[in-house]
């Protein structure tokens, strides 16, 4: 099991046009089903609404981090957070970025999701470096283990 | 637990962090590992073959019971542990939720930007 996100698609479509699609916070809301208040700044809080079917109870929140062009672009926020009963302020927010490469066919687009540990970088560094990669490795073995007797 | 695909989300939200923090140990993990076998161990087999001693796999033993991975049992003077998957389950469950809503996420991104 990890602990982050990472996702790659490829896109057929030059890396200026994916960059305006990820900043343009018109076009971002267009994919990500929300209607943002205005652009994206940042060190800012983006707000906005949820379009999605059925979610449109949910706010959306952000604060931009990096905007790279063309590059990288980042935002920290609380994921997902659906439900209206809960203070998602109160835990400790996750970190989101988009990075863009030019490939012959158009953009390779990573995503990574990480901070779900909400442990302080020196120390996941530490925890990785004692034991090599052995970490991720026996996160594995647990997962596997939890889902053939789940 | 369920094997269906959810599409919404988790009906219990997991405490997730402290449970990250508890596995993100290498002695921890290593009970952890051990402990998966679903058998209640004792401390002390706990201890043989560790360098550490029995106080200081105690002390492991009570992080990972206070998120909930494992559970003690006494059984006359001695204190059994047992591993409980609910915690992690409940952290994969939600990673789980998460990505899926960014692969859905990332394919609509995909057919506005080929479009």
């Amino acid at each position: 099991m990890n602990n982050h996100i990472e996702k790659r698609i490829e896109l057929k479509a030059p890396v200026s046009r994916v960059w305006r699609a990820l900043t343009d916070y018109r076009e971002f809301g267009e994919w990500f089903r929300v209607k943002l208040n205005g652009p994206f700044v940042p060190g800012q809080v983006s707000r906005g609404q949820i379009t999605y079917p059925g979610y449109e109870h949910v706010q959306w929140e952000a604060v931009v981090q990096k905007m790279e062009p063309e590059r990288l672009f980042s935002f920290t926020w609380h994921p997902y957070s659906v439900d209206p009963k809960i203070d998602y302020s109160k835990e400790t927010p996750t970190l989101v970025e988009f990075r863009l490469e030019k490939t012959t066919s158009g953009t390779l687009l990573l995503l990574t999701e990480s901070g779900f540990d909400n442990i302080p970088s020196d120390r996941r560094i530490e925890a990785f470096r004692m034991n090599d990669g052995g970490w991720t490795e026996q996160m594995k073995n647990i997962e596997n283990y939890v889902t053939q007797t789940s | 637990m369920s094997r269906k695909r959810r599409s919404s989300m988790p009906a219990k939200r997991p405490v997730r962090a402290p449970v990250f923090a508890a596995l993100g140990d290498e002695t921890r993990l290593s009970l952890v590992t051990k402990l998966c076998d679903r058998r209640p161990y004792s401390i002390s087999q706990l201890t043989r073959g560790s360098k550490l001693t029995r106080q200081a796999i105690t002390k492991h033993l009570r992080v990972l019971e206070s998120v909930g991975i494992v559970h003690s049992v006494r059984t006359g003077r001695e204190s059994l542990f047992e591993f409980d998957p609910q915690p992690i389950e409940g952290i994969k469950q939600y990673l789980d939720f998460v990505s899926e809503q960014w692969d859905q996420a990332l394919s609509r991104l995909k057919s506005f930007v080929e479009d």
